[in-house]
């Protein structure tokens, strides 16, 4: 059990994390207010990356699995997002999110029944073979995909119609849609704090740290792995969901394996086993990406040399550090 | 009444016969010791009937229903428990969490993915008494792993008997652990199998051990049993002297 999880049952109630929670929740609906147009958007990647790093750390940092395949689920979402435009000619956020959800429990559902038997580097293999099985049907289906033209999405109407996308479209995506995609950021967050706080989160950290005996005291690994695998997949989709009306188009490029590679960094970056880690290093990656594709046209080699440079320098990533460092002023004072 | 019964119970390992035609029980409400020298086939045996291990020939009865082919959840349910020769917990989890893990599990609740574990105040409550049983009361907040050998050997048990099993089979309990520390162990684990009742079956080297806390002793050699009786019994068995036991005789 995390430290935030026992620091949560030793006051009996959940006023701890919701001290922390609450504030931030409050600071980021005032970004549409005091930054421009493209610092709210720019915060609204970050913050969906968020929910698919959230939704890739219950495998890792909870169940102990290590995924090389989280485009793919991200892929999901995004694609039933835009196949839903195209064949449905569906426009509601609230029905992409219905469908995103589905079509990633269904295909999370079956590839965790191939995976969820391996552990280690064997899992992390085939998840990263079916990822890219997923990326070449995308890619060469160009038909029903559009290959790499992707498909494109629309501004889609919010809460059952009642906000549509009509007129500027920045100006919705920096205030309508931010709002929309923090709203579900925060209820992301909630839910994925209640789950990996849950006897089940719980029997998923047994497993992690000692699978034989785990095992022993009556969990049924597989289930419970494969419980992980599609839930963590899910929150993935979603993310991908969440992500396609703010890119406008969908193509193969996020199912690419370089992709979820990105997704493993950010948890990493973050630190993945804290709880907030995976949300922190998903925001820090976004605008580490962004300003170094803006600066110079060998974006990769400076993103990698400063990625390389922060693991080495905070090896449990920035929320972890962050937690060592207020230990130790705490235990100055 | 026996509670368990192993007929002709066989596992091979290459030309190995680890356990080899084995008949062994355990009654209701007894302190059991297996002995025997290292490579005898004991914690093969109990890997067998633990479900660990699949035997290659043989029958295994507990409370008379067949349990050779259950699943580790089946036998589990049906009241068999174990702990290891090498501890083995959830080192990055508190003691407390070790421990109400598998209260969790034994009511089924860790397929519950939507409630918080913190508000479930029965499971802690019993996590705290199962602790103070075992003595640990005051290492409840700290990690598995931070806790001495000897306190870990009794978490170790502490998380088994969570289970609230019939028998309780305790692989080496006090190996690993200074000479001073294994009475208290064992002082603490028989006091609690027998104030609860249950069965326990402890795999063990040390004979002041074995024939100060045991009803019975069985031995075994070669995967084999050698010899099945009281300790006055065994101590008098002059095949299970010479064979395994040496110089029990001068103590």
């Amino acid at each position: 059990m995390s430290a935030p999880a026992l620091a949560l049952r030793q006051t009996g109630s959940s006023a701890r994390p919701l001290r922390v929670a609450v504030p931030v929740a409050v600071l980021l609906a005032l970004v549409p207010l005091v930054l421009p147009p493209y610092g709210a958007i720019l915060l609204a990647y970050g913050l969906v990356m968020a929910i698919g790093a959230l939704g890739f750390n219950l495998l890792l940092g909870y169940t102990g699995l290590l995924s090389f395949g989280h485009s793919a689920y991200f892929g999901v979402g995004a694609y039933a997002v835009a196949l839903m435009v195209k064949y449905l000619k569906v426009t509601s956020m609230e029905l992409f999110l219905v469908g995103a959800v589905a079509a990633s429990v269904l295909i999370t559902a079956l590839f965790g029944v191939v995976c969820v038997r391996y552990t280690r580097i064997f899992f992390g293999i085939l998840t990263l073979a079916l990822s890219q099985v997923l990326w070449s049907l995308a890619f060469k289906f160009f038909w029903v995909t559009g290959g790499t033209d992707g498909l494109r999405v629309p501004t889609p109407s919010l809460f059952g119609g009642l906000v549509t996308g009509a007129g500027d479209k920045t100006a919705f995506m920096s205030h309508a849609y931010y709002y929309y995609v923090l709203i579900m950021f925060c209820l992301c967050v909630a839910l994925m704090w209640v789950i990996v706080n849950s006897p089940f989160g719980m029997a998923l950290q047994a497993i992690r740290d000692n699978e034989t005996r785990a095992e022993f005291v009556g969990v049924r690994i597989w289930r419970y792995r494969w419980v992980a695998f599609m839930v963590s997949g899910v929150f993935t989709g979603l993310a991908g969901a969440l992500w396609v009306p703010l890119n406008g188009l969908t193509t193969p490029d996020i199912m690419h394996w370089t992709f979820s590679g990105e997704i493993v960094f950010m948890s990493v970056l973050g630190g993945f086993r804290s709880f907030a880690g995976p949300i922190v290093g998903a925001i820090v990656f976004n605008y580490l990406k962004t300003y170094a594709v803006g600066y110079t046209v060998y974006w990769q080699l400076l993103l990698g040399a400063v990625l390389v440079a922060l693991v080495l320098s905070l090896p449990t990533g920035i929320v972890g550090t962050a937690g060592k460092l207020a230990a130790r002023f705490q235990r100055r004072d | 009444m026996s509670l368990l019964v192993t007929k002709d119970l066989m596992k091979w390992f290459g030309e190995t016969h680890a356990v080899d035609h084995v008949n062994f029980t355990v009654k209701e409400s007894e302190v059991l010791a297996l002995i025997g020298s290292n490579g005898a086939g004991k914690t093969t045996l109990v890997n067998l009937i633990s479900g660990l291990l699949r035997p290659d020939g043989g029958q295994i009865l507990f409370r008379n229903e067949d349990v050779t082919r259950q699943s580790v959840h089946g036998r589990i349910k049906a009241g068999i428990a174990r702990s290891f020769q090498l501890v083995n917990l959830f080192d990055q989890l508190t003691a407390l969490d070790n421990v109400a893990l598998t209260i969790f599990s034994r009511g089924g609740k860790t397929a519950n993915l939507v409630t918080l574990a913190a508000g479930d105040s029965a499971v802690w409550d019993e996590g705290h008494e199962i602790l103070r049983l075992f003595g640990l009361e005051t290492k409840a907040r700290m990690l598995a792993g931070g806790i001495s050998q000897g306190e870990r050997k009794l978490l170790d048990v502490a998380v088994a008997y969570a289970l609230r099993p019939k028998l309780l089979f305790l692989d080496e309990p006090t190996s690993g652990v200074s000479t001073r520390e294994k009475a208290p162990i064992m002082d603490t684990v028989t006091s609690v199998v027998r104030s609860t009742g249950i069965s326990a079956a402890i795999i063990e080297h040390d004979m002041d051990v074995v024939f100060n806390y045991s009803d019975r002793i069985v031995a075994m050699h070669q995967g084999a049993i050698l010899a099945d009786g009281t300790p006055d019994e065994i101590r008098r068995n002059e095949t299970v002297t010479t064979t395994l036991i040496g110089t029990t005789e001068a103590r």
